[in-house]
């Protein structure tokens, strides 16, 4: 009975190929019709805006509708149209390229901006607004999240939907359109902070138009999730796409509401929200934290339930607490947005419901992390032997780790002292780079040589070099956010022996230094490992197999690296 | 109960359906309350929208995303009020699309920063944070002093405003672009119209260069108008309990 559900579903069935995808024949000349209706659009706002910088995001639309209208043309005509009876894996490869070329971007200007933290004598250049701070700190997360996390969501999500239903992807070039279109919703809002286009709100910064932009790339991206469910080979939705689900559709919800906005004119890239004061506060925090609960949470539980049991060749844990983990985890963390205005001008009702449904939501958050990490009951030992697989073990502990962080840090008397500080950012970054980082590197060292067809990575002891200097990086870096954390949050509370003020705001601004420089340091190695993993996907990809690590006889290559 | 779950595995239309129930409850339940429950944002006087100069300043302290490292909401707890000033009240964001209170403080909290430093003060600290902060990790803003404002669509950007709710009169849109420049001329001809309309307003040369109106004379504007608005001295606390 136990694991009933999800047999149907068992990651990865081999036995036969895909249900053929009868479902296009007229994708392609949709596609091309909304390419051109869209490139006029975009020629129109070019030639009338009188905003320069709207003119820059016109033309950048209208060179990637032309590109993509070309492309179509081609694919058409050069009769390159993909065999339909077997999985649609050409765009999960493309994804898997995209999410490591954003992934270094994103590492790479974060450690910029954790130098610029760290050394401001030197990182800035005059009178180059484009490279301070508050430009380059957006453009920082949404790389991470959005640009390699989404890439790494839809890559995934692509690959995961076709196996675990035996279908190939609905929609012709539908699955094309959203990679393409989700890569230029990311050129356009990373162009964007550099030229200082920015509705400010934080993990959702973009403007009107390229929030419209993303909402019809989302529709589409649900559009062929749902329709490949539908026309599944399985009688079971195996739980991954659940979450998968879950992710996609609420995020819909969030980034709609959270964006409604009033453009100043429909050719000028400024707007400005809906809402105002408190009710915009809570509305932006309710988007705010639901994009960690839903696009950093649940889209990566999704990638946990089918990489992890696939690579520990185990069945999941608990059929039953995947239920009852992914319902209470759904509907409580919905609620926890409040928790980021503790103290505020935010009614205190709101407030103690935010508090209350973040402690309860340590429960569900922890029901995941012992179903991912009881899956390898049995197989233990593997973790000795496959770094990568201990690499998502590693990443599930991380899980566990900061979603207990979390609800301490909701609870308003923690919450008074860690507010505002680096306490903050060192829980951002034990979710990010240890839980969704690691979770990440796990499925992408699993799908490329699955999707290039080979038999094993280029080199495992470099997989082992990854994993260590990345996990050093990670402690680095949030130990020593947990210090100037802390310690920012007592320095500004000190009082003297007279009952004044102990110190002055800058002097706990200096106190800082040495914990900016260990965390730049934490991040810099963070990315030496993502550039040791990027060269062995590289090279795995090309069929390499390190020499080193050429089986002898018996075929225990996978041997740990000393 | 579990073993119904078999329907919602089987249904992809109505597992989707059912996610969306569930999602949409708690945001329901917290954020549309706000927008009705009149004890939501407190009675005070004094608050008006911002004047053309200021909105355009504040366009600038988005752009710029200051918000990033400077929070613009002052917690009710004893040394936040000592360093910073009377607690942050919701009236006092209650024009702001969108809101500014931000989440960290790289630096120092600015919900009053309003009259605690001079022009000049700003001025220099914004061209180069350190020649007057040494400790400072701020970056330079010395392009703003250079750069001209652009400012030939503020009415649109009042009206933008008003289309969301900020109470703009037919008046302040026709006059916003007079308005945005009797701000920095105390000597104009149009400084009592501007008085009439945005009460106790600052008008001054912000940034000492009469001879352009530039981007670091709005965000200076602005700066110097955050927290100062609330009438204190007519502020009942209790009355407003939430």
């Amino acid at each position: 009975m136990l694991e009933k559900g999800t047999a149907g579903g068992a990651p990865g069935g081999k036995a036969s190929g895909p249900a053929p995808g009868a479902d296009d024949g007229y994708d392609g000349p949709i596609l091309g019709v909304f390419l051109a209706i869209a490139s006029l659009l975009a020629l129109i706002v070019a030639a009338r805006t009188s905003d320069p910088k709207m003119q820059v995001h016109a033309f950048v639309f209208l060179a990637a509708f032309l590109i993509g209208g070309f492309a179509l043309g081609v694919r058409h005509y050069g009769g390159l149209v993909s065999d339909k009876s077997s999985y649609m894996f050409g765009v999960v490869k493309a994804g898997v390229i995209a999410s490591m070329f954003w992934g270094l971007a994103g590492f790479l200007v974060g450690l910029v901006i954790a130098l610029q933290l760290a050394f401001p004598h030197f990182m800035y250049l005059p009178d180059a607004l484009w490279e301070n701070f508050g430009r380059l700190r957006p453009l920082h997360t949404s790389a991470v999240i959005f640009a390699f996390g989404g890439n790494v969501l839809i890559a995934t999500s692509f690959y995961v939907v076709q196996r675990t239903t035996r279908a190939r992807l609905w929609g012709g070039v539908a699955p094309w359109f959203v990679f393409w279109g989700y890569n230029l919703f990311i050129v356009i809002a990373a162009t964007g902070y550099l030229m200082g286009i920015t509705e400010s709100r934080e993990y959702a910064e973009p403007e009107w138009y390229a929030d419209l932009w993303l909402t019809i790339v989302w529709v589409v991206y649900l559009a062929v999730f749902l329709g490949t469910l539908l026309k599944r080979k399985e009688p079971h939705i195996y739980v991954a796409n659940w979450f998968y689900l879950a992710f996609i559709v609420t995020i819909a919800m969030l980034h709609i509401v959270n964006n409604l906005s009033m453009p100043v004119s429909l050719t000028e890239s400024k707007s400005y929200s809906l809402f105002s004061g408190v009710q915009d506060a809570l509305v932006q925090w309710w988007y705010g934290h639901n994009a960690v609960g839903f696009f950093l949470t649940a889209g990566f539980l999704a990638i946990m339930y089918y990489f992890i049991p696939k690579r520990a060749e185990r069945p999941v844990y608990s059929y039953r607490l995947s239920i009852v983990h992914f319902w209470s985890l759904i509907f409580i963390y919905i609620w926890a947005g409040p928790h980021h205005l503790h103290y505020t001008a935010l009614p205190e009702w709101a407030q103690t419901l935010g508090m209350t449904f973040s402690i309860m939501l340590w429960m569900p958050s922890w029901g995941g992390m012992i179903n991912g990490l009881m899956t390898l009951s049995g197989a233990w030992d593997k973790l000795r032997t496959d770094p990568v697989l201990r690499m998502m073990v590693v990443s599930v502990a991380f899980y566990g780790m900061s979603t207990f962080e979390g609800p301490v840090m909701s609870v308003r008397a923690v919450n008074a002292l860690s507010h505002y500080t680096d306490w903050t950012i060192g829980h951002v970054h034990s979710g990010a780079l240890g839980w969704v980082g690691y979770i990440s590197f796990g499925a992408l060292y699993c799908l490329v040589p699955w999707l290039w067809k080979k038999k094993r990575l280029y080199s495992n002891a470099l997989v082992e070099w990854h994993f260590w200097i990345s996990t050093i990086g990670i402690v680095l870096y949030i130990t020593s956010m947990w210090v100037s954390g802390i310690m920012q949050g007592l320095m500004w509370r000190a009082y003297d022996q007279f009952g004044f003020l102990q110190y002055s705001f800058v002097e706990t601004v200096a106190a800082m230094h040495p914990y900016y420089i260990i965390r730049a340091l934490g991040g810099g190695l963070f990315f030496i490992g993502a550039t040791i993993m990027a060269y062995n996907l590289w090279r795995t990809a090309r069929g390499d197999v390190s020499a080193r690590e050429q089986a002898p006889a018996g075929g225990l290559a996978a041997a740990p690296a000393e | 109960m579990l073993n119904r779950h078999e329907i919602l595995e089987k249904h992809g239309l109505l597992l989707t359906v059912a996610i969306l129930l569930v999602v949409a409850v708690g945001g329901v339940v917290e954020i549309a309350p706000l927008f009705y429950l009149k004890s939501t944002i407190e009675k005070v006087d004094g608050v008006r929208p911002y004047t053309p100069l200021e909105l355009a300043g504040r366009d600038i302290y988005v752009r710029e995303g200051c918000y990033v490292c400077h929070s613009q909401q002052i917690r009710p707890l004893r040394d936040e009020v000592e360093r910073y000033g009377h607690y942050s009240l919701a009236a006092e964001s209650m024009y702001d699309h969108p809101f500014q209170w931000g989440s960290k403080r790289s630096g120092p909290d600015l919900a009053r920063v309003g009259g605690k430093y001079s022009d000049a003060w700003q001025r220099q600290h914004l061209i180069d944070p350190r020649s007057v902060v040494p400790e400072s990790i701020m970056p330079p803003y010395d392009a703003l002093d250079r750069t001209p404002l652009s400012y030939a669509d503020i009415a649109k950007r009042l009206k933008a405003n008003r289309a969301v709710g900020v109470p703009y009169t037919d008046e302040d849109i026709e006059f916003a672009k007079k308005d945005l420049e009797a701000q920095v001329n105390p000597f104009s001809d149009d400084y009592d119209a501007f008085m009439k309309r945005y009460p106790k307003a600052n008008v001054r040369d912000f940034d000492g260069n009469p001879s352009e109106i530039t981007e670091m004379d709005a965000l200076i504007a602005y700066l110097q108008v955050l927290g100062t608005m609330v009438d204190f001295k007519t502020y009942e606390p209790k009355e407003n309990d939430r």
